[in-house]
């Protein structure tokens, strides 16, 4: 397996070996960069729309790296739902590196766990592991398995893998958490200073995944529940491994069909747009605090502290990687070196 | 054909279910899931006594298998009950891949085990799952003979930090121990001790096998019978020691051959002890409608069998 130094020399062939060698790449390009400053409990998190750019464009490297280096994996979901993975961990989601088990902090359930390479990059640059751990990504004896493995620790919450399975799971844990919890009713209903005292459950799902059976019985059940502790992101790229998801099996209108099962749902034009996710987020702030947000946007349902909130983006399989977006051929392929090279030189180049 | 010998009070397995959870209910982290068979399982007796421990997910047991596992990541310890037969079966995966994989600490009680519902027919009656329950990594399985065991299994079953599945019947089963008896979840019971034949069961197989030593016993035969409530781990020492004596083996179980009770007894001593051996269960066959007793007799698993059949392996010792 060729590390990122031998690539960049292969398809650099015009510098010759001794310039090679004292050349300083980029730190994206040589190394995976150190872990970004950790994050604590405390509210409110601040939401810096350039930053966050500059940290999914570092997650769009992480992805392309840690698959070209497993020769195999998933890259083109991880990439469509990089922005929902930046702002949650960076701006919403109550977590601590250093307090991986401590029980007030908000949990995170992978329910679409192939996604992994976007995963391990968050968890990485939240703190969790060292990202060089990324270049193991998928190798024997390693803590990164393909799908992931219990370790919290590593801040890897539960396992997953098979599909359907693992929003059923997070209403377990928004059912105990607000049985544990709910004692002490909190006073903080701000939009930015929510309910500390009862923690919230974010699942990360995808259309494709809402074709399982069970994921009917787990999203009917959470609002019988009244888990308004619960919040399923569905990452809305309209392909699965087969093709069109439209043409495989349709699971339109979503938005309707939550409804219908009894939740609250927060539709993303542009669910690369990291403004729109964070402003969903923060109703999502509200709405688990047990407060409706104030201002009700005239062509979206009303919302209800009551409910659980589903998250559903408009997003691109691929995205951000000319010859990935809305291909379903990257579903689960890596690049090899070339496209690798290719990707990274995209992904430098855009500045948006 | 020899009648039972020895006429035994009748009881409920499914009542030592409910008794034990009761008792549990005690420490509020105990939690008791159901899927709209509270009734039949019983564990509409602890809503009564501890509604707010008490979840009813309606009529969909893969949910009810993940919820389980999510509640017993927030420190619960998740009980969880169905017929048998859609708790192993239908949840297979999510047992295998949620509860067994990640080691969570939640507990299986699978109602109307075997041929005891009898008139319902093959759906439901469940005669796979201690196959399918003991080749999982992590999970231990525990098939308990009478009421008093059940209630024993459940209880030390919260004491095990991981996945348990207990199975009981529908019917009113034999006493054969009382609350003094010992019973140790990982250790067989020796109930009879003999020179001949061994003879292993488990469940409400146990009455039969304790009646057919006692028709041996008046041919002369001694049968040493033990009492193999748990199929996983299996006390293999205990097995081994019985059979270094008798060097013959019959195993009965309300299951289909494949895979069961029997199965796992052979893979155990297959390189330690092999001896001549008959193996009493379901033949590759599913159930019909019929009385429990019907569906015994139909499938050979009365105590004038399992004697034939001891008889029989005796004669293949030499």
């Amino acid at each position: 397996m060729a590390n990122i130094l031998e690539l960049v020399k292969v398809y650099t062939p015009e510098i010759d070996e001794k310039t090679q060698k004292n050349l300083k790449y980029p730190p994206e390009i040589s190394r995976f960069s150190t872990p970004t400053k950790q994050i604590n409990m405390q509210y409110p998190i601040q939401f810096n729309e350039d930053e966050l750019k500059e940290k999914a464009r570092t997650m769009r490297k992480d992805i392309v790296k840690a698959t070209h280096a497993a020769g195999s994996g998933h890259p083109g979901g991880s990439l469509s739902a990089t922005e929902l993975f930046i702002v949650l961990y960076n701006s919403i989601l109550r977590h601590d590196c250093d307090k991986p088990t401590h029980e007030t902090r908000d949990r995170f359930i992978l329910s679409k766990g192939h996604i992994t390479p976007a995963y391990y990059s968050i968890l990485a640059r939240t703190g969790y592991f060292d990202p060089e751990e990324l270049l193991s990504f998928r190798k024997f004896g390693h803590f990164l398995q393909g799908h992931p493995k219990k370790d919290l620790q590593h801040g890897i919450e539960i396992g997953g893998g098979s599909l359907g399975q693992n929003l059923s799971i997070a209403v377990g844990q928004a059912l105990g958490l607000k049985k544990r919890f709910t004692k002490s009713p909190g006073t903080d209903t701000d939009a930015d200073t929510p309910n500390l005292n009862i923690p919230r459950v974010f699942d990360m799902s995808s259309e494709g995944e809402l074709q399982e059976g069970m994921m009917w019985e787990a999203i009917m059940s959470a609002s019988h529940y009244k888990l308004n502790n619960l919040c399923i992101m569905v990452d809305y790229n309209r392909l699965q491994i087969d093709g069109r998801t439209e043409d495989v099996m349709e699971v339109a209108p979503l938005d309707k069909k939550f409804e219908a099962f009894g939740w609250n749902v927060i539709v993303l034009k542009d669910g690369h747009d990291l403004n729109e996710i964070y402003q969903a987020f923060k109703k999502f702030n509200l709405l688990s605090a047990g407060k409706a947000p104030a201002t009700q946007e005239p062509d979206q349902p009303e919302l209800d502290p009551t409910k659980p909130t589903a998250i559903i983006a408009t997003t691109i399989k691929g995205k951000g990687i000319s010859f990935m977006e809305d291909n379903p051929a990257w579903h689960g392929k890596a690049p090899n070196d070339k496209e690798l090279a290719q990707a990274i030189y995209e992904l430098n180049e855009t500045k948006n | 054909m020899t009648e039972p010998t020895t006429k035994r009070e009748l009881k409920l397995t499914r009542q030592g279910w409910a008794d034990a959870l009761i008792e549990l209910g005690q420490n509020p982290d105990v939690v008791v899931l159901d899927a709209d068979l509270s009734k039949s399982t019983l564990t509409c007796q602890f809503k009564e006594k501890y509604p707010a421990q008490f979840h009813n997910v309606g009529i969909a047991e893969q949910n009810l298998v993940n919820i389980a596992g999510g509640l017993s990541l927030t420190g619960y310890i998740p009980f969880v009950s169905t017929y048998g037969v859609f708790l192993s079966g239908r949840a297979w995966e999510m047992i295998r891949t949620t509860i067994c994989i990640n080691n969570l600490n939640v507990k299986f009680g699978g109602a109307h085990g075997g041929l005891s519902v009898g008139p319902d027919g093959a759906s439901h009656q469940a005669l796979e799952e201690i196959a399918i329950m003991r080749c999982l990594p992590n999970m231990t399985v525990v098939v308990p003979a009478d009421y008093e065991e059940t209630r024993k299994a459940i209880l030390q079953s919260a004491k095990i930090e991981g996945p348990v599945y207990i199975r009981f019947g529908r019917e009113k089963v034999p006493v054969i121990s009382t609350p003094e008896s010992e019973f140790e979840i990982g250790k067989a019971n020796v109930l009879k001790e003999g020179d001949d034949i061994t003879i292993i069961a488990c469940g409400a197989m146990v009455a039969e096998a304790l009646d057919a030593q006692a028709a041996l016993a008046e041919k002369n035969i001694s049968a040493e019978v033990i009492n193999l409530h748990t199929i996983k781990p299996l006390d293999t020492a205990t097995i081994l020691k019985s059979l270094q004596k008798t060097k013959a083996l019959v195993t009965v179980e309300e299951h289909q051959i494949s895979g069961g009770m029997g199965s796992a007894v052979l893979e155990a001593i297959a390189s330690e002890n092999p001896v001549p051996a008959e193996l009493i269960g379901v033949p590759d066959t599913f159930g019909e409608s019929g009385t429990p007793k019907e569906l015994l007799e139909k499938f050979g698993l009365k105590s004038s069998n399992i004697a034939a059949k001891a008889e029989k392996v005796i004669q293949q010792k030499q």
